[in-house]
């Protein structure tokens, strides 16, 4: 390729607050059209906004978290637009004094580390959600307005479609482990815009960008991203000029189409809001909410890896949600061993959530059962066979796997005399199998291992089953 | 001093949407005008180390508690409107 690829990201993301960010209406997702309104989302006359204290220390967790500054003065800008979805006619958002500002976020591609930096994080409102019709009119709900959101951008950092997709999953990943947000590109709750240039390699200024939208999973960014270069870069060759516009993205044909040309009447007309006052944040503020900030998914995975000696592998699956490396760090607080519960949670416990459509919490499965299961596996009082039949009862049922070994008959038979009865009793019924082993052919074992196993319900230990025929066997 | 032209006026009501007749223009272009002379004065004022003022009243941190309260009813709210239809407001199809 001739050009180097040069993006930016635009990345939307709502805050789990109860209310909206200047309204005390409900602010949830779901809800039936117009039931979350207050007058103040309607812009009806005299009507105050009034700022949600909870939604700036969101704000700021999140901002904090992607290693920003964090503005010590703050205040609110208007951005004027005309659109039913925004009765108001104009967005309350930050424009020159936002939170937070130069952070920046850690990305691995092909095992190469590097940071994107954040220019900013600030914070606005979210606006009512349109469907339009084919009869010539749309339909608006108010739900949805003034819900808060953080919009963060990115340097133009970014140089490959990869590179954007490792930076969102890191971002939702940081957001999420904040709780700051539920960070879900299905429900909304994150948007992500990219602006694309080309340069010619070398070259140190940017070309003209194009901003695409409409991108609505974080494949689609990279899908995106992808076929806009190729289109940019067809153009570029052929003599032509890129024009700054906005591009939607098709996800029917892959393909990009021009939305709008950006023109200078785009003015947004920004001032201060005069019926919000400033916001100052001091040091004691800070690091009140700096210390709410639960341990970042990198920080885990280096001390999975250091600490407990996971492979590098099992440390970035365990850390991919909170709820995961959570529900390890408890189980491996009790005493269990790291390694078997890493496979036991990226294993059998993962595959069950898969099937089942399930989330670690809407099981009946705690750490403390976990942890139970997988230390009578360590100590030997079941195998792993039987753990899988106890497993079951306990991201089913719940409780302790003592318990459940005890009541179902379960632990594991490791009397040597008990097992050389058994094994004896099958290598009566099975004359052929020792013919068999003394000619050479050592899967004779296994299928006596099989038939002790079938006798004992599963319940016969298997490395001393195996010990013991191997003893009897020579007798024969 | 800056000098607002009719012309002028009426491209920064295009952004507020707003109609301007001739007379109109020419009352606020003058009005303009001094407004702008005036911003002009400020700027020979020594402002070094000043921190920017975003509003005449000195108060800050106004904030509200997370703290749901009862919404406007959607029917109240919707006889304010020209047309609803399944508890929407209907508006011309702007895309």
């Amino acid at each position: 390729m001739n050009f180097e690829t040069i993006v930016g990201l635009e990345v939307h993301v709502e805050l789990k607050t109860d209310t909206k960010i200047m309204s005390p209406a409900p602010a949830h997702f779901g809800a039936d059209p117009n039931r979350n309104i207050h007058v103040v989302d309607l812009a009806y006359p005299g009507v105050l906004p009034t700022l949600n204290k909870r939604a700036v220390e969101y704000g700021m967790k999140a901002a904090l978290a992607l290693n920003c500054e964090i503005a010590p003065v703050m205040n609110f800008d208007r951005k004027h637009y005309f659109y039913p979805d925004n009765p108001k006619a104009y967005q309350i958002s930050q424009d020159d004094r936002p939170i937070g500002s130069n952070g920046w976020v850690e990305i691995e591609v092909d095992g190469k580390k590097k940071k994107i930096r954040i220019e900013r994080v600030h914070l606005e409102e979210d606006a009512g959600k349109l469907t339009h019709s084919d009869y010539g009119y749309s339909l608006v709900d108010l739900n949805r307005q003034g819900t808060p959101l953080i919009e963060i951008v990115t340097e133009a950092d970014v140089r490959s479609p990869e590179e954007a997709y490792a930076f969102l999953e890191k971002l939702k990943a940081i957001i999420q482990y904040t709780g700051v947000s539920d960070v879900r590109m299905e429900e909304g709750s994150l948007r992500c815009d990219a602006n694309i240039s080309l340069r010619p390699f070398g070259q140190e200024q940017f070309g003209t960008k194009t901003e695409l939208k409409n991108l609505n999973s974080f494949n689609f960014v990279r899908r995106g991203i992808a076929n806009e270069v190729e289109r940019q870069e067809k153009i570029l060759l052929a003599g032509g000029e890129i024009q700054q516009e906005t591009r939607r993205y098709d996800e029917a044909t892959g393909e990009t189409t021009l939305m709008r040309v950006k023109g200078s009447a785009n003015d947004y007309r920004f001032i201060n809001d005069p019926d919000l006052t400033e916001v100052h944040i001091d040091e004691a503020w800070i690091d009140r909410v700096r210390a709410e900030i639960p341990e970042l998914p990198d920080a885990r995975k280096d001390r999975y890896m250091n600490e407990l000696d996971l492979p590098a592998y099992d440390a970035m699956v365990l850390t991919l949600t909170k709820e995961m490396s959570d529900f390890f760090d408890a189980t491996v607080a009790t005493g269990a061993d790291a390694k078997l519960a890493s496979n036991w949670l990226m294993g059998d416990v993962s595959a069950y959530l898969n099937a089942e459509a399930k989330e670690l919490h809407e099981t009946a499965l705690t750490p403390e059962g976990l942890a139970s299961m997988v230390k009578l596996i360590t100590d030997g009082t079941i195998s792993s066979k039987i753990a899988k039949k106890v497993f079951k009862e306990l991201i089913e049922k719940g409780g302790d796997a003592a318990d459940i070994v005890k009541a179902k008959g379960l632990v594991q038979i490791s009397d040597e005399g008990a097992l050389r009865t058994m094994v004896n009793e099958a290598l009566d019924a099975n004359p052929q199998s020792i013919e068999d082993y003394k000619n050479g052919k050592d899967r004779a074992i296994g299928f006596i291992v099989g038939q002790v196993m079938k006798a004992s319900k599963g319940q016969a230990n298997p490395p001393l089953v195996n010990k013991i025929l191997l003893e009897e066997i020579q007798k024969r | 001093m800056t000098q607002f032209t009719n012309e002028d006026v009426k491209y920064f009501a295009g952004f507020a949407k707003l109609a301007v007749s001739d007379e109109e223009a020419a009352v606020y272009a003058e009005k303009l005008s001094e407004l702008a002379g005036f911003a002009k004065e400020l700027k020979e004022v020594n402002t070094e180390g000043i921190a920017p003022m975003t509003h005449p009243i000195q108060l800050y941190n106004v904030l509200r508690e997370d703290v749901p309260v009862d919404v406007l009813d959607r029917e109240e709210m919707l006889k304010s409107v020209r047309e609803h239809e399944d508890g929407q407001i209907k508006v011309p199809n702007i895309l």
